[in-house]
């Protein structure tokens, strides 16, 4: 079960970052979502695999870790508003330039105006 | 009054000068004076004390555990050098006042000034080295800003970035040599560090703190070869340079040596470095100032070189030569600060500080003529004035030296040589200025200036002739404890006198106004010499230099910053790649020795319908829309993860976010294009694969090796204390509402600003409104179906009534502040999609920003309630009570805390949503009326 859990990680992860990687937006947030589920799920990973412990008191003699279950809750809650953050960010984008790319090109400095 | 209000006086004068602008003129000096007038008043009270022999101390603990305190002594030393900072300070503010123009700031002006003040009597009266080096940075950064007070002028800025560069680094290297000192001695404490002279001298790192130190004492005092700085900041208003050029600024790298000088003098390094340091800069200075043609440049040059002498002196090794130091550090203060002073009124009466067009002034100003010829005659070392006192001293002290062995004599030769040179400026500055003829090409004809702008000039002349003349009754008694303060010990027996008799000193002194006369004379044939002589100014090399890093920085950050996100997360994700990559291959074997547990059909069917949801959202990624739907199944198979092993709570987190996300992601798409264009070349796809699954094959190895480990976690206490410290059966509810609950604190007010911040992006968006879909089809009519409109009203109260229920059972089962507030949120975006925004706004108008702004509020104060019964911020309370027909029910201040996290989420999950799906709804209905 570990392993196949480590896979779907790993393949979160490599589509994630592919999808980070490529030259328009919309594909980019994809991308960040998908490494938010990754991450997510990694972090809960340290809290090892066990089923049917779930940690609320009086319903079982042993307990799930509650401590990756709390951090990995508000990483979901704040990967989405960073998630909406991006995609507002976006859309002003599209607006104010015109394009999706996320390429800018830099104008050059014009020597001695420093 | 307590030491403590020195330097907090003129810095809260700092602040209140800056909003001094309403005010006129007058009252906005007297304002300003105000504060360092009182702080000078309470320095003279305890002056008497400290006069006795005593030395205060004021100290409040700051960070002990690492030494750093805040704390303050006066001492000998402290108190002459607060007496030039207050005094010279008040006469400059009075100066100043007329100095500047109406065009001029006056508020900036004092406000820079005082903080300047500030900055100073710090150093002056600091009792820790690194609250001193704080104090000494500040200066640096407050002479910044008071030589670019005329921002305007090119002039102006360039003097000040130099000195700011040349001060700003030997800072850096004076914290270096601090550290090292206080690695020494085991404190920060000054007391401390003094009374260990023998340990630090004999410490082996003693060579390079001694460098440090002195790097960063030389630079700020404008010594060789660093002195380039302050003739350029001489662009600087004139009563900054009268204030920091001459008492000042400059005087803080000489304070540092005396104030050093009883933990690191007294070896071979020190004599050496600092007296020839010292020599160099004396002479350089000299010669240099009599060939400015600046008024003002010639006194930065004088004051180079009367900063050498002085330096000098700290490097002889005899006690009086220390105590020659510190009586010239008072009269080059007083006649320098009145000459650059009289320089301003020149000035601003001629408007132009070139000798070579100033002549003959005598019949215009004879009365500021008269002031600035006795400052410059004491300068010259002329009898009868405080000048020619400590010159003397000085003379005989080189005599008595032993530093450079049998090639001594060479140091009071090479005194006098200077000496000489600097009666030849003097008489230049007298000569050139006040006689020689008529002044050439003056645009106004000069006149006395305003009765009270002479005012700082006649009482600084005025000290210099009652030293010159009574030198024991004005200065023995302030001169002997700074001596002490310097020495150690009781300064030896001096005898401050006009007249000592025919001796080898009055000779070298006879000699050299002679020479310099005759230097004064001949200056046509060393005018043509000096012209001859190449430019040999280091500043030059320090232009080089600075030219050389820029390009170098700009070159570095042109090839790093070129624009692409995409090359940007390329190499991130390769150090990523080496660093936690590589201690993978070290590790002996990935897999733990925890045991495995077995594959079931139900995990095994989830997590593959999470890869291929992954795959597909990859292959697909260029429409959108399918690209959408693909990663929404990863989203639920990742649900249905934390469903299956045992995290419920993350289910529901999951759950909602997914449902929010998607919608959100359907609106973006109406702003965005549809379809993404082929773009990548084949080698970018076969890098970002590359990229790609080398690190999913590195984090994969990781989690896999976790998972693989037996659990040492911390949360057997979160477990074994949910009940009965935080009241809750659901230990994940408890760990976010008490034990973590400020953690939950702040992540609820990162996503307040979250959604702010999208409020504002979305504010005055210039419209980009698709008239239809990325394959031209227009978008629907009909936007409104009837059937959802309807079930979705009778479906609200039913989903509040869900929420409620999620919300009250969330400390004891699954669920709570954060998932009540998503399905909230949910209920009313089915709303909006229903019935559009409009209709609702009609009928449900809430700003969602108060909904936010009061959650988070909500949260706080029931943290800060707890210090109502003196307990820490978020400590949290409950009680059990028996209601009678309902029965015990559990209170606790958690459920409040909550109620702030439900608030805030659903308010920025709702403003979020709801203002993009506004645009939306606002470029219907523009499409419509076209």
């Amino acid at each position: 079960m570990e392993l196949l859990y480590a896979c779907c990680v790993g393949v979160l992860v490599s589509c994630g970052i592919f999808l980070l990687l490529r030259a328009r937006t919309f594909p980019v947030v994809l991308g960040l979502t998908m490494l938010s589920y990754a991450v997510n799920l990694f972090l809960f990973a340290s809290g090892r695999l066990v089923v049917n412990q779930a940690a609320v008191l009086g319903y079982s003699t042993s307990y799930s870790d509650p401590l990756p279950q709390a951090l990995v809750l508000t990483a979901i809650v704040i990967g989405f508003a960073m998630t909406a953050f991006v995609v507002i960010l976006a859309i002003r984008g599209r607006a104010d330039l015109g394009h999706d790319h996320v390429h800018m090109a830099f104008p050059k400095l014009k020597k001695g105006n420093k | 009054m307590s030491l403590l209000w020195v330097p907090l006086l003129s810095l809260i004068g700092s602040f209140v000068s800056a909003f001094s602008g309403k005010l006129s003129r007058n009252m906005s000096t007297l304002l300003c004076a105000a504060f360092p007038a009182f702080a000078l008043a309470i320095v003279v009270y305890h002056g008497a004390a400290v006069l006795d022999g005593e030395t205060l101390r004021f100290h409040i603990p700051w960070i002990p555990l690492l030494g750093i305190n805040l704390s303050f002594r006066l001492d000998g030393l402290a108190l002459l050098f607060c007496f030039m900072i207050l005094g010279i300070g008040l006469l400059v503010i009075l100066y100043a006042r007329y100095y500047l123009s109406t065009k001029d700031s006056m508020p900036k002006f004092y406000a820079y000034l005082l903080l300047f003040m500030t900055a100073m009597l710090g150093i002056v009266m600091s009792n820790n080295i690194i609250q001193l080096w704080l104090f000494w940075e500040l200066t640096s950064i407050s002479s910044f800003l008071l030589i670019s007070y005329w921002w305007h002028s090119s002039d102006a800025r360039r003097g000040a970035r130099m000195a700011l560069t040349i001060t700003g680094a030997g800072g850096l290297a004076l914290l270096a040599g601090f550290v090292l000192l206080g690695h020494i001695v085991g404190s920060y404490d000054l007391d401390v560090i003094l009374g260990q002279a023998d340990l630090i001298k004999n410490h082996a790192l003693y060579p390079v703190t001694l460098c440090l130190i002195l790097l960063g004492a030389f630079t700020k005092s404008a010594q060789f070869p660093f002195h380039f700085w302050l003739p350029h900041a001489m662009a600087a208003p004139t009563p900054v340079s009268a204030y920091l050029h001459s008492a000042t600024m400059v005087k803080a790298g000489i304070f540092l040596l005396a104030r050093f000088y009883p933990a690191l003098s007294g070896t071979e390094l020190w004599f050496l470095l600092v007296a020839l340091t010292g020599l160099a800069t004396l002479l350089v200075g000299a010669y240099m100032a009599l060939f400015k043609h600046d008024l003002k440049g010639l006194l930065a040059y004088s004051t180079i070189s009367h900063l050498g002498l002085i330096t000098l002196l700290l490097g002889l090794d005899t006690e009086l030569a220390t105590v020659a130091a510190i009586f010239h550090i008072i009269n080059h203060a007083t006649f320098k600060a009145s000459l650059f002073m009289a320089t301003g009124i020149i000035d601003h009466e001629t408007g132009s500080r070139d000798m070579r067009k100033l002549n003959g002034l005598w019949q215009y100003l004879p009365y500021t003529a008269t002031l600035a010829m006795v400052a410059a005659a004491s300068m010259a070392g002329v009898p009868l004035l405080n000048g020619f006192l400590s010159k003397e001293m000085f003379f005989a002290e080189t005599l008595h030296q032993q530093i450079l062995g049998s090639m001594s004599w060479l140091i009071p030769v090479l005194a006098t040589l200077a000496a000489a040179f600097s009666v030849a400026y003097s008489m230049r500055f007298i000569h050139d200025v006040f006689f020689n003829g008529e002044p050439i090409g003056l645009t106004k004809t000069p006149h006395e200036p305003p009765r009270y702008m002479r005012v700082p000039v006649e009482i600084l002349v005025a000290l210099c002739i009652i030293v010159g003349m009574f030198p024991h009754f004005a200065v023995d008694d302030i001169l002997s404890v700074a001596s002490q303060a310097v020495l150690g010990h009781r300064a030896p027996e001096f005898n401050l006198a006009i007249w000592h008799g025919l001796n080898l000193p009055l000779m070298m002194s006879v000699f050299a106004v002679a020479v310099g006369i005759f230097i004064y004379v001949q200056r046509k044939h060393l005018f043509q010499f000096q012209a001859s002589l190449p430019d040999l100014d280091p500043k030059r090399g320090f232009l080089v230099g600075v030219k050389s890093l820029v390009n170098y920085a700009e070159r570095i950050s042109g090839a790093l910053e070129n624009g692409s996100l995409q090359r940007y997360v390329v190499l991130l994700l390769l150090v990523v790649v080496i660093f936690a990559g590589l201690p993978l291959f070290e590790m002996e074997k990935l897999v733990g020795n925890q045991g495995l547990t077995p594959i079931d059909p139900h995990n095994a069917i989830g997590a593959t319908l999470l890869i291929i949801g992954a795959l597909a959202t990859v292959i697909w990624h260029r429409v959108r829309m399918v690209a959408l739907l693909m990663i929404s199944i990863v989203g639920l198979m990742v649900a249905v993860a934390f469903t299956r092993f045992s995290a419920p709570d993350l289910a529901l987190t999951q759950l909602t976010v997914e449902v929010v996300t998607v919608v959100l992601l359907m609106l973006a798409l109406f702003f965005l294009p549809h379809r993404t264009p082929k773009e990548s070349s084949s080698i970018r796809l076969l890098r970002d694969v590359g990229v790609a699954s080398s690190v999913g094959v590195i984090i994969g190895s990781i989690c896999y090796a976790i998972l693989t480990r037996p659990l040492n976690s911390i949360s057997d206490f979160f477990v074994a204390n949910a009940k009965t410290g935080g009241g809750g059966t659901n230990v994940v509810n408890v760990i976010l509402v008490d034990f973590r609950g400020f953690d939950t604190l702040g992540e609820i007010t990162v996503l307040g600003i979250a959604g702010l911040g999208i409020f504002k992006l979305l504010a005055n968006l210039p419209l980009f409104m698709p008239a239809s879909d990325g394959d031209g089809r227009p978008w629907a009519r009909e936007r409104h179906p009837m059937l959802l409109a309807s079930i979705s009203q009778t479906l609200l109260p039913l989903a509040i009534l869900v929420t409620v229920y999620i919300f009250l059972r969330g400390h004891n089962l699954p669920g709570g502040g954060f998932i009540a507030g998503l399905v909230t949120a949910i209920a009313f975006i089915l709303q909006y999609i229903a019935h559009g925004s409009n209709w609702i706004y009609e009928r449900f108008n809430v700003n969602y920003r108060k909904i936010i702004a009061s959650g988070i509020a909500i949260a706080f104060l029931t943290g800060v309630g707890s210090w109502a019964f003196d307990r820490p911020f978020l400590t949290s309370w409950f009680e059990y009570f028996d209601i009678p027909a309902v029965g015990k029910i559990e209170l606790a201040s958690a459920i409040a805390f909550d109620l702030g996290v439900y608030l805030t989420v659903v308010g920025a999950t709702l403003m979020i949503l709801a203002s993009l799906g506004r645009l939306t709804a606002s470029s219907h209905e523009k499409q419509e009326a076209n």
